[in-house]
Protein backbone atom coordinates (compact mmCIF):
# COMPACT_ATOMS: atom_id res chain seq x y z
CA UNK A 1 0.00 0.00 0.00
CA UNK A 2 1.10 3.33 -0.68
CA UNK A 3 1.86 5.98 1.86
CA UNK A 4 -1.05 8.22 0.22
CA UNK A 5 -3.44 5.51 0.32
CA UNK A 6 -2.47 4.77 3.99
CA UNK A 7 -3.06 8.19 4.80
CA UNK A 8 -6.49 8.22 3.09
CA UNK A 9 -6.91 4.86 4.55
CA UNK A 10 -6.18 6.46 8.27
CA UNK A 11 -8.17 9.55 7.57
CA UNK A 12 -11.30 6.89 6.80
CA UNK A 13 -11.22 5.35 10.39
CA UNK A 14 -11.13 8.47 11.99
CA UNK A 15 -13.84 10.18 10.47
CA UNK A 16 -15.90 6.82 11.45
CA UNK A 17 -14.83 7.19 14.89
CA UNK A 18 -15.86 11.38 14.89
CA UNK A 19 -19.52 11.52 15.94
CA UNK A 20 -21.51 13.77 13.88
CA UNK A 21 -22.18 17.24 15.06
CA UNK A 22 -25.02 17.16 17.57
CA UNK A 23 -27.79 19.79 17.56
CA UNK A 24 -27.66 21.58 20.49
CA UNK A 25 -31.02 23.31 22.13
CA UNK A 26 -31.23 25.99 24.97
CA UNK A 27 -31.66 25.44 28.33
CA UNK A 28 -34.86 26.29 30.65
CA UNK A 29 -34.75 27.76 33.81
CA UNK A 30 -36.31 25.27 36.72
CA UNK A 31 -38.78 26.71 39.26
CA UNK A 32 -36.62 27.40 41.47
CA UNK A 33 -34.91 30.20 39.79
CA UNK A 34 -38.26 31.94 39.82
CA UNK A 35 -37.70 31.55 43.93
CA UNK A 36 -36.72 35.59 44.15
CA UNK A 37 -40.51 36.75 42.42
CA UNK A 38 -42.11 37.29 45.40
CA UNK A 39 -45.55 37.71 44.26
CA UNK A 40 -47.08 34.32 43.46
CA UNK A 41 -49.34 35.49 40.33
CA UNK A 42 -46.32 36.94 39.17
CA UNK A 43 -43.92 34.02 39.56
CA UNK A 44 -46.79 32.15 37.36
CA UNK A 45 -46.59 34.30 35.13
CA UNK A 46 -43.06 33.92 34.63
CA UNK A 47 -42.64 30.29 34.91
CA UNK A 48 -45.31 30.23 32.02
CA UNK A 49 -43.12 32.55 30.25
CA UNK A 50 -40.19 30.20 30.87
CA UNK A 51 -42.07 26.82 29.88
CA UNK A 52 -43.12 28.89 27.05
CA UNK A 53 -39.72 28.73 25.35
CA UNK A 54 -40.69 24.80 24.81
CA UNK A 55 -44.65 25.64 23.84
CA UNK A 56 -43.47 28.12 21.21
CA UNK A 57 -40.46 25.94 19.70
CA UNK A 58 -40.97 24.70 16.11
CA UNK A 59 -40.99 21.18 17.51
CA UNK A 60 -44.26 21.99 19.39
CA UNK A 61 -45.90 24.26 17.02
CA UNK A 62 -44.76 22.18 14.15
CA UNK A 63 -47.73 19.37 15.21
CA UNK A 64 -50.18 22.40 16.85
CA UNK A 65 -51.03 23.70 13.13
CA UNK A 66 -53.86 26.64 12.89
CA UNK A 67 -55.53 24.92 9.81
CA UNK A 68 -55.49 21.48 7.45
CA UNK A 69 -51.64 21.57 6.79
CA UNK A 70 -48.92 20.76 9.38
CA UNK A 71 -45.61 22.49 9.32
CA UNK A 72 -42.07 20.72 9.12
CA UNK A 73 -38.52 21.83 10.17
CA UNK A 74 -37.32 24.78 12.09
CA UNK A 75 -38.08 26.75 9.45
CA UNK A 76 -41.70 25.58 9.70
CA UNK A 77 -42.91 25.34 6.28
CA UNK A 78 -45.76 23.30 4.85
CA UNK A 79 -45.09 19.74 5.03
CA UNK A 80 -44.07 18.16 1.77
CA UNK A 81 -45.44 16.08 0.62
CA UNK A 82 -48.77 17.59 1.16
CA UNK A 83 -50.95 16.08 4.04
CA UNK A 84 -53.67 17.36 5.47
CA UNK A 85 -55.05 16.39 9.03
CA UNK A 86 -58.15 14.71 8.13
CA UNK A 87 -61.75 13.71 9.96
CA UNK A 88 -59.78 12.58 12.96
CA UNK A 89 -56.20 14.36 12.82
CA UNK A 90 -54.56 11.87 12.24
CA UNK A 91 -54.03 12.30 8.21
CA UNK A 92 -56.68 11.59 5.12
CA UNK A 93 -57.96 8.46 4.09
CA UNK A 94 -54.85 6.47 2.36
CA UNK A 95 -52.55 9.21 3.69
CA UNK A 96 -52.63 8.66 7.29
CA UNK A 97 -49.97 10.31 9.39
CA UNK A 98 -48.61 6.67 9.75
CA UNK A 99 -47.85 5.83 6.32
CA UNK A 100 -44.78 7.86 6.67
CA UNK A 101 -43.91 7.90 10.38
CA UNK A 102 -42.85 4.95 12.51
CA UNK A 103 -43.16 4.77 16.20
CA UNK A 104 -39.59 6.28 16.30
CA UNK A 105 -37.11 8.10 14.11
CA UNK A 106 -35.77 6.22 11.02
CA UNK A 107 -32.43 7.79 10.55
CA UNK A 108 -31.41 6.57 7.40
CA UNK A 109 -34.09 8.55 6.02
CA UNK A 110 -34.21 11.65 8.20
CA UNK A 111 -38.05 10.65 8.48
CA UNK A 112 -39.20 11.11 12.51
CA UNK A 113 -41.40 8.88 14.11
CA UNK A 114 -43.10 8.78 17.81
CA UNK A 115 -46.00 6.58 18.92
CA UNK A 116 -49.10 7.47 17.61
CA UNK A 117 -47.77 10.13 15.34
CA UNK A 118 -50.63 13.10 14.58
CA UNK A 119 -51.66 16.72 14.64
CA UNK A 120 -53.47 18.54 18.19
CA UNK A 121 -56.55 19.13 17.30
CA UNK A 122 -57.60 22.67 15.47
CA UNK A 123 -59.33 23.57 18.86
CA UNK A 124 -56.04 23.20 19.94
CA UNK A 125 -53.98 25.42 17.51
CA UNK A 126 -50.80 27.35 18.66
CA UNK A 127 -49.76 28.68 15.17
CA UNK A 128 -50.29 32.23 14.88
CA UNK A 129 -51.14 32.65 18.36
CA UNK A 130 -49.52 34.84 21.24
CA UNK A 131 -48.11 32.91 24.50
CA UNK A 132 -50.81 34.77 26.23
CA UNK A 133 -54.04 33.33 23.95
CA UNK A 134 -52.32 29.57 23.97
CA UNK A 135 -51.92 29.54 27.94
CA UNK A 136 -55.86 30.58 28.14
CA UNK A 137 -56.35 27.86 25.60
CA UNK A 138 -54.70 25.48 27.81
CA UNK A 139 -56.32 26.16 30.80
CA UNK A 140 -60.37 26.01 29.22
CA UNK A 141 -61.74 22.39 29.63
CA UNK A 142 -63.68 23.25 26.45
CA UNK A 143 -60.39 24.07 24.04
CA UNK A 144 -58.56 21.18 25.73
CA UNK A 145 -59.54 17.93 25.52
CA UNK A 146 -61.90 18.48 28.77
CA UNK A 147 -58.74 18.57 30.40
CA UNK A 148 -58.21 19.35 34.00
CA UNK A 149 -54.83 21.33 34.72
CA UNK A 150 -53.39 17.56 36.09
CA UNK A 151 -54.03 16.10 33.10
CA UNK A 152 -52.39 18.70 31.29
CA UNK A 153 -49.50 18.40 33.84
CA UNK A 154 -49.49 14.61 32.70
CA UNK A 155 -49.90 15.24 28.92
CA UNK A 156 -46.67 17.75 28.63
CA UNK A 157 -44.40 15.76 31.41
CA UNK A 158 -44.86 12.44 30.22
CA UNK A 159 -46.75 12.34 27.07
CA UNK A 160 -44.58 10.26 24.32
CA UNK A 161 -45.16 12.21 21.59
CA UNK A 162 -44.51 15.49 23.52
CA UNK A 163 -41.29 13.83 24.73
CA UNK A 164 -40.25 13.42 20.90
CA UNK A 165 -39.67 16.98 20.74
CA UNK A 166 -36.35 16.61 22.73
CA UNK A 167 -35.52 13.73 20.58
CA UNK A 168 -36.30 14.53 17.10
CA UNK A 169 -32.99 13.34 15.18
CA UNK A 170 -31.73 14.54 11.91
CA UNK A 171 -31.50 18.48 12.20
CA UNK A 172 -34.13 19.47 13.81
CA UNK A 173 -33.22 21.66 17.11
CA UNK A 174 -34.66 19.98 20.25
CA UNK A 175 -37.04 21.24 22.26
CA UNK A 176 -35.27 23.86 25.30
CA UNK A 177 -34.25 21.79 28.26
CA UNK A 178 -35.92 18.41 28.72
CA UNK A 179 -39.17 16.99 29.52
CA UNK A 180 -38.46 16.58 32.77
CA UNK A 181 -37.84 19.85 33.14
CA UNK A 182 -40.26 21.03 31.49
CA UNK A 183 -43.11 18.97 33.24
CA UNK A 184 -41.32 20.62 36.58
CA UNK A 185 -42.12 24.46 35.55
CA UNK A 186 -45.57 23.25 34.22
CA UNK A 187 -46.64 21.81 37.48
CA UNK A 188 -44.54 24.77 39.34
CA UNK A 189 -47.14 27.25 37.19
CA UNK A 190 -50.01 24.99 38.32
CA UNK A 191 -48.94 25.08 42.01
CA UNK A 192 -48.58 28.68 41.70
CA UNK A 193 -52.00 29.74 40.67
CA UNK A 194 -51.83 28.82 36.61
CA UNK A 195 -51.75 32.64 36.07
CA UNK A 196 -51.07 33.49 32.10
CA UNK A 197 -49.61 36.22 30.83
CA UNK A 198 -50.73 39.93 29.96
CA UNK A 199 -52.16 39.96 26.48
CA UNK B 1 -28.74 -9.98 11.31
CA UNK B 2 -31.19 -11.78 12.82
CA UNK B 3 -34.10 -14.20 11.48
CA UNK B 4 -37.13 -12.23 10.67
CA UNK B 5 -40.91 -13.91 10.06
CA UNK B 6 -43.23 -11.58 8.19
CA UNK B 7 -46.35 -12.32 6.33
CA UNK B 8 -46.65 -11.29 2.42
CA UNK B 9 -49.47 -11.45 0.20
CA UNK B 10 -50.84 -14.20 2.63
CA UNK B 11 -47.76 -16.12 2.44
CA UNK B 12 -45.20 -16.36 5.98
CA UNK B 13 -41.15 -15.72 5.22
CA UNK B 14 -38.17 -16.26 7.25
CA UNK B 15 -35.76 -14.02 5.98
CA UNK B 16 -32.55 -13.26 7.62
CA UNK B 17 -32.26 -8.88 8.02
CA UNK B 18 -30.91 -6.29 10.08
CA UNK B 19 -34.03 -5.15 11.98
CA UNK B 20 -33.52 -1.76 10.37
CA UNK B 21 -33.72 -2.63 6.89
CA UNK B 22 -35.97 -1.31 5.25
CA UNK B 23 -38.80 -3.30 4.13
CA UNK B 24 -38.49 -2.60 0.62
CA UNK B 25 -35.34 -4.33 0.24
CA UNK B 26 -36.42 -7.46 2.18
CA UNK B 27 -39.37 -7.32 -0.43
CA UNK B 28 -36.74 -6.80 -3.17
CA UNK B 29 -34.00 -8.48 -2.39
CA UNK B 30 -35.21 -11.49 0.04
CA UNK B 31 -38.25 -12.31 -1.12
CA UNK B 32 -37.86 -11.39 -4.68
CA UNK B 33 -41.01 -9.25 -5.43
CA UNK B 34 -39.58 -6.53 -7.58
CA UNK B 35 -42.70 -4.98 -8.26
CA UNK B 36 -42.34 -2.31 -5.65
CA UNK B 37 -40.13 -0.01 -6.33
CA UNK B 38 -37.33 2.51 -5.08
CA UNK B 39 -37.49 5.91 -5.92
CA UNK B 40 -36.17 8.32 -3.09
CA UNK B 41 -35.60 6.10 -0.06
CA UNK B 42 -36.73 9.23 2.07
CA UNK B 43 -40.70 8.56 1.66
CA UNK B 44 -41.56 11.42 -0.99
CA UNK B 45 -42.13 9.84 -4.01
CA UNK B 46 -44.15 6.73 -2.74
CA UNK B 47 -43.15 4.40 -5.57
CA UNK B 48 -42.64 1.87 -2.40
CA UNK B 49 -46.12 2.26 -1.45
CA UNK B 50 -47.34 -1.32 0.31
CA UNK B 51 -50.41 -2.14 2.27
CA UNK B 52 -49.72 -3.34 5.65
CA UNK B 53 -52.71 -4.27 6.95
CA UNK B 54 -54.75 -3.14 4.43
CA UNK B 55 -53.16 0.87 5.03
CA UNK B 56 -50.62 2.32 2.81
CA UNK B 57 -46.68 2.20 3.90
CA UNK B 58 -44.03 3.52 2.24
CA UNK B 59 -41.80 0.40 3.30
CA UNK B 60 -38.44 2.82 1.89
CA UNK B 61 -38.63 3.83 5.65
CA UNK B 62 -40.46 1.18 7.07
CA UNK B 63 -37.93 -1.11 9.40
CA UNK B 64 -38.91 -4.68 8.81
CA UNK B 65 -38.91 -5.42 12.53
CA UNK B 66 -41.50 -2.41 12.59
CA UNK B 67 -44.32 -5.02 10.50
CA UNK B 68 -44.35 -7.55 13.48
CA UNK B 69 -47.31 -9.69 13.04
CA UNK B 70 -49.35 -7.48 10.60
CA UNK B 71 -49.39 -8.33 7.17
CA UNK B 72 -48.38 -6.42 4.01
CA UNK B 73 -49.67 -6.51 0.53
CA UNK B 74 -47.66 -5.78 -2.06
CA UNK B 75 -48.32 -4.83 -5.88
CA UNK B 76 -48.35 -8.62 -6.47
CA UNK B 77 -50.86 -10.06 -3.87
CA UNK B 78 -53.70 -7.71 -4.54
CA UNK B 79 -56.86 -9.71 -4.79
CA UNK B 80 -59.31 -7.72 -3.65
CA UNK B 81 -62.96 -6.54 -5.82
CA UNK B 82 -61.64 -2.97 -5.40
CA UNK B 83 -58.21 -3.77 -6.59
CA UNK B 84 -59.09 -5.72 -9.48
CA UNK B 85 -61.37 -2.79 -10.92
CA UNK B 86 -58.44 0.12 -10.41
CA UNK B 87 -56.31 -2.27 -12.40
CA UNK B 88 -59.13 -2.85 -14.88
CA UNK B 89 -59.17 0.95 -15.21
CA UNK B 90 -56.04 1.34 -15.27
CA UNK B 91 -55.40 -0.73 -18.21
CA UNK B 92 -58.54 0.42 -20.01
CA UNK B 93 -57.68 4.14 -19.67
CA UNK B 94 -54.17 3.34 -21.00
CA UNK B 95 -53.22 4.86 -17.53
CA UNK B 96 -48.93 4.41 -17.40
CA UNK B 97 -46.48 5.97 -19.65
CA UNK B 98 -43.18 4.34 -18.02
CA UNK B 99 -44.66 2.65 -15.59
CA UNK B 100 -42.05 3.25 -12.63
CA UNK B 101 -44.97 4.91 -9.96
CA UNK B 102 -47.89 3.08 -11.15
CA UNK B 103 -47.19 0.07 -8.43
CA UNK B 104 -47.26 2.99 -5.57
CA UNK B 105 -50.43 4.52 -7.46
CA UNK B 106 -52.49 1.65 -7.48
CA UNK B 107 -51.51 0.61 -3.69
CA UNK B 108 -52.47 4.23 -2.95
CA UNK B 109 -55.89 4.39 -5.05
CA UNK B 110 -56.81 0.68 -3.82
CA UNK B 111 -56.60 1.56 -0.26
CA UNK B 112 -58.67 4.86 -0.98
CA UNK B 113 -61.55 2.87 -2.97
CA UNK B 114 -61.42 0.30 -0.15
CA UNK B 115 -62.23 2.54 2.21
CA UNK B 116 -63.73 5.47 0.75
CA UNK B 117 -66.43 4.11 -2.49
CA UNK B 118 -67.07 7.83 -3.99
CA UNK B 119 -64.08 10.10 -3.42
CA UNK B 120 -64.09 13.64 -4.56
CA UNK B 121 -61.58 15.02 -6.70
CA UNK B 122 -60.56 16.54 -3.10
CA UNK B 123 -60.03 13.09 -1.47
CA UNK B 124 -57.72 11.85 -4.45
CA UNK B 125 -55.74 14.80 -4.02
CA UNK B 126 -55.13 13.88 -0.75
CA UNK B 127 -54.57 10.40 -1.19
CA UNK B 128 -52.31 10.23 -3.63
CA UNK B 129 -50.17 13.91 -2.77
CA UNK B 130 -47.30 11.41 -1.88
CA UNK B 131 -47.38 9.35 -5.00
CA UNK B 132 -45.33 11.24 -7.61
CA UNK B 133 -45.31 10.91 -11.64
CA UNK B 134 -42.44 12.13 -13.12
CA UNK B 135 -44.47 11.09 -16.71
CA UNK B 136 -47.19 13.50 -15.20
CA UNK B 137 -50.18 10.79 -15.96
CA UNK B 138 -51.98 12.68 -13.40
CA UNK B 139 -54.76 13.39 -15.27
CA UNK B 140 -55.24 9.95 -16.51
CA UNK B 141 -54.53 8.52 -12.19
CA UNK B 142 -57.69 10.24 -11.67
CA UNK B 143 -60.14 9.75 -14.67
CA UNK B 144 -59.07 5.97 -13.90
CA UNK B 145 -59.96 6.17 -9.80
CA UNK B 146 -63.13 7.81 -10.91
CA UNK B 147 -64.05 4.81 -13.05
CA UNK B 148 -63.03 2.42 -11.15
CA UNK B 149 -65.55 3.74 -8.20
CA UNK B 150 -68.20 3.94 -10.74
CA UNK B 151 -67.33 0.31 -11.98
CA UNK B 152 -67.84 -1.08 -8.24
CA UNK B 153 -71.01 1.04 -7.49
CA UNK B 154 -72.88 -0.15 -10.89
Amino acid sequence: MSKASSVTAMLFMVSLTVPAAVVQSEPLKSPGDFASVTDQSERSRALFVEAGKVIQSPRCQNCHPNGERPTQADNMHPHLPLVVRGADDKGAIAMRCTTCHQTANFAPAGVPGAPKWHVAPLQMAWQGKSLAQICEQIKDPARNGKRTLAQIHDHMAHDELVGWGWHPGGERTPAPGTQQEFGELIAAWIQTGAACPAP
Amino acid sequence: MSAISINVNGHAHQVDADAETPLLWVLRDDIGLTGTKFGCGVAQCGACTVHVDGDPARSCVTPVAAIGSRKVTTIEGLQSRTAKAVQKAWVELDVAQCGYCQSGQIMSATALLEQNPHPSDADIDHALAGNICRCATYVRIRAAIHAAASQLSA
